[in-house]
């Protein structure tokens, strides 16, 4: 590629919000018939970069090149003009539209649907899609939606696509049909963008990699030349460890007896049917399971948050006494002195309060103890400063909403409050989705330490590899039951992946 | 190429106290500067017409009686709102709340005409809170219980409680048979007078403190502020999300009933159907205008006084008709409201960076 002129050529670019210098002076090429990987630790800048050229921000310095040529990117509708386009993490489509009527949603000129889905059904076929132009969007899956997300850009006219974290809400079937679609466009001669945190998809996706670090460039090169170990060097700024640590079991009591739990939803559907299984004090229970195999019901059952439809729940006392959880909510099973910890899923709708600063946030399990109808305002704040210093989370200070922290430093924020309660039950659903390598070492430290505790952790995963390397015992659920309870230091991912699907009637060959 | 819009809009990150101040006194100033253009359409010198604003609302002890009188309700109807507001509970049934006040309060000084003065004030204040309280929970109890949408609840709570009054006007509680008026209070059910004004402007300044360490302080507060952010973060945390919603809008209720009871004793010496005359509804501005800050609720409704009195002198010396000193008080609304969206929003006009697209 040396020699060549960049599609994209970007030079000095700085951007500031506020105080925080989210880009410095950053350098990147973007070639045509290239794959280009962005790779960062959360709050580098990454996003942040690629909103500059895709229109969303303007740059407060530097200048952007495309195809040697000095351009202003002053909107999305300019970067359009000049043929880039970027596919978010969010979709932004309307629901109740069509794909085709999504697609042609905004351009100028005169409506011309039938022509508009001829077009449509024309790059399909050039790179492979599959796409129904008359469905309807709230009638899709997540992997059709982000479908007409990219048709949308190409049908622009876009040369030079760019794609934040496309894979973090795909099943690794559709993963592998966008990769597909990805290296057509590539081969085409489009220039191609891919922000992401999953290195096996830099390696098995990309042609080159460029890395930032705290809002700096650190360079880029060939995927081929690179591996997983210098690119996370790169990322982090100093050798990492990408071995997954496994202490052994402390004195593993039972300590979470589940029997005969079934749950349904509001519609009446079965979420977990007549579950039963014991989690053990000391250790690390994995779940797995495709996505809404019932995992969340099965935690906010024992954390008092779900409604059952039979069964029982009991937390084992040290002393061999049994307490029923069933039917009882959180301030409850807090009374009878079950110290429970619950890391959700959805950490800033549930875990969180994303308008609070960290302080206020450190407060919503304590508020309560303090004497009198007033809160006690000082020692949360105490201990956020506590846990900023021993976290490292990156905040300008505890003043600030979490909501303007980046992904990794909210999960940290979450897990540190809900370690700092000290508990004998924690919960945990998802607690490295979106992190980068970095965070996400620091979160399976945390799980570790609370094992070594004497902590009972169910640590609810999506990432096979990581649960065969973290966990003690991985309980699989498959359609709301429970495949099978198996050893995680004898199993392997596709023993994992092979009982994932076992019930349901879709048997592995 | 360089189709790029004239202008666009976009969140400001960091907002400094110096520049949303600014931005908030030149929208004073724009203000000043539409409503002079109004008066000099109409013939009338501009400085003139604000001279007799200041001095009709500020000038004389009277004007400034008349001021406070507008702004004690306002400002206690904007407190009663805040926590709701804290909370996204769209309570925009104070109007409704207190009327409800006012008539329990009414209900105790026609009936109980011989009990001591303090006595009598006293239950009738109890009895507007309690009455106005009901008012709001009922509501909010709907919406703890079935999920039932609280701003159309509440806001026909307010027709209901108004025609209740009317009828009473007409029906049991009339004095002259076929007079439609409600007869004045006893003297022992008025509120004693301080300062020329009944004794409501301490009350409601008592209460802006009080309001500004609940909701800043309690548990209460800060239960309601995590609710206004998120009813999931709340229910994960234990809180018992319908209750609170009843707890505070009874709370809501019972300071708007308490509201209701001062005005009717205070001011109007009796009980009639329009007795909250609207402040139900400006109070929502005021609230939200304040952010929902109880001391900047102080100058905000204190200023909204000093339109309104203002205007009703404009009226009497210009001879200017009512309709446009609505407009006036239209004018500093809508460019003080415009004022908060240019502080969190932020307008790039194209053209600044001139240089050419390929």
């Amino acid at each position: 590629m040396d020699g060549a002129v960049p599609a994209v050529k970007m030079r000095d670019i700085t951007k500031r919000f506020g105080s925080v210098v989210a880009n410095d002076k950053c350098w990147l090429d973007i070639y045509r018939g290239e794959i280009l990987a962005l790779l960062g630790e959360n709050g580098s800048g990454k996003t942040t970069l690629m909103n500059m050229l895709s229109g969303i921000y303007f740059p407060d310095e530097g200048e952007i090149f495309i195809d040697g040529k000095p351009v202003v990117i002053s909107s999305p509708r300019s970067a359009f003009d000049l043929g880039i386009g970027m596919i978010h993490q969010h979709f932004k489509l309307v629901d109740v539209f069509t794909a085709a009527e999504n697609i042609i949603l905004g351009l100028p000129g005169k409506l011309d649907i039938h022509a508009a889905k001829e077009k449509i059904m024309d790059i399909c076929t050039k790179y492979g899609f599959v796409i129904d132009p008359d469905q309807k969007v709230y009638d899709m899956s997540v992997s059709q939606k982000q479908t007409v997300e990219i048709i949308k850009v190409l049908y622009r006219g876009a040369e030079i696509l760019i794609l934040d974290e496309p894979t973090a809400v795909l099943t690794p079937q559709e993963t592998d049909r966008l990769f597909a679609v990805l290296r057509n466009m590539r081969d085409d001669g489009k220039a191609i963008v891919i922000i992401t945190h999953k290195m096996h998809e830099v390696e098995s996706l990309s042609d080159r990699v460029a890395v930032l670090r705290k809002g700096h460039f650190t360079g880029d090169m060939l995927t081929k030349n690179t591996n997983i170990q210098e690119m996370t060097n790169m990322m982090v700024g100093r050798p990492v460890e990408l071995n997954i640590k496994r202490t052994e079991t402390v004195d593993p009591k039972p300590r979470i007896q589940v029997q005969g739990l079934t749950i349904k939803d509001a519609e009446g559907t079965v979420k977990l049917d007549n579950v039963s299984f014991t989690a053990n004090s000391g250790e690390v229970l994995g779940v797995a399971g495709i996505s809404g195999c019932g995992q969340k019901e099965l935690l906010e059952a024992i954390a008092g948050l779900q409604v059952v439809e039979s069964g029982s729940i009991c937390y084992v006392r040290d002393n061999g006494e049994k307490e029923e959880l069933i039917g009882k909510d959180p301030l409850k099973i807090k009374s009878l002195g079950v110290a429970l910890s619950f890391v959700p899923e959805d950490r800033l709708g549930m875990g969180l309060v994303g308008d609070m600063d960290i302080g206020n946030n450190m407060m919503l399990r304590t508020y309560r103890d303090s004497k009198g109808i007033f809160t006690n305002r000082k020692d949360p704040y105490h201990v956020a400063h506590q846990m900023v210093d021993f976290l490292e989370i990156v905040t300008p200070s505890v003043e600030t909403p979490v909501r303007r922290l980046s992904g990794g430093n909210v999960q940290k924020v979450l897990v540190g409050r809900e370690i700092s309660n000290a508990p004998t039950v924690l919960l945990t659903a998802y607690a490295t989705r979106g992190l980068d390598i970095n965070s996400s070492y620091m979160i399976y430290d945390l799980i570790n330490e609370q094992k070594q505790r004497g902590v009972s952790v169910i640590y609810v995963g999506e990432d096979l590899d990581v649960l065969v390397a973290l966990c003690d015992r991985v309980l699989v659920l498959c359609g709301g039951k429970v495949s099978g309870i198996v050893d995680g230091r004898k199993t392997d991912k596709r023993e994992l992946g092979a009982m994932m699907t076992k019930l349901g009637g879709m048997t592995n060959e | 190429m360089n189709k790029t819009p004239l202008f666009h809009l976009s969140m400001r990150n960091e907002i400094t106290k110096q520049y949303a101040w600014m931005v908030r006194i030149c929208s004073f100033l724009f203000a000043i500067l539409l409503g002079a253009v109004i008066f000099i359409c109409l013939g009338n010198n501009p400085l003139e017409a604000y001279g007799i604003i200041l001095s009709g609302s500020l000038g004389k002890a009277s004007g400034i009686r008349q001021t406070v009188k507008y702004a004690v309700p306002l400002l206690g109807t904007a407190l009663a709102l805040a926590p709701c507001f804290r909370m996204r509970y769209w309570n925009i049934g104070a109007e409704g709340q207190i009327t409800a006040g006012a008539m329990a309060a009414t209900f105790f000084a026609l009936n109980c005409k011989t009990m001591p003065q303090l006595p009598l004030l006293l239950v009738m204040a109890v009895a507007a809170a309690i009455f106005g309280g009901i008012w709001a929970a009922i509501p909010a109890l709907f919406k703890a219980k079935w999920g039932t949408n609280e701003t159309l609840f509440t806001l026909m709570m307010n027709y209901i409680i108004i025609g209740v009054v009317k009828w009473l006007q007409g029906g049991p509680w009339e004095g002259k048979p076929g007079s439609q008026i409600i007869p004045n209070f006893v003297d022992n059910a008025i509120l004693p007078k301080v300062g020329g004004v009944y004794c409501g402007w301490i009350v409601v300044l008592v209460l802006v403190v009080l309001m500004f360490i609940y909701m800043n302080y309690s548990k209460h507060g800060y239960e309601i502020a995590v609710i206004g952010n998120s009813v999931n973060t709340a229910r994960y945390v234990g809180m018992n999300v319908g209750r609170i919603f009843v707890r505070t809008a009874f709370l809501s209720g019972a300071i708007c009933g308490v509201v209701g009871y001062m005005v009717a004793s205070g001011a109007h010496m009796t009980l009639y159907s329009d007795v909250a005359a609207g402040v139900g509804f400006t109070a929502i501005t005021v609230a939200w205008l304040a952010q929902l800050n109880p001391f900047v609720m102080v100058i905000i409704s204190v200023l909204m006084g000093i339109l309104e009195k203002g205007a009703s002198s404009l009226q009497t010396k210009l001879a200017i008709p009512a309709s446009i000193s609505d407009i006036i008080v239209g004018i500093f609304l809508f460019s003080m409201l415009a004022g908060e969206f240019f502080i969190r929003f932020k307008i790039s006009f194209r053209g600044n960076k001139k240089e050419a697209a390929a």
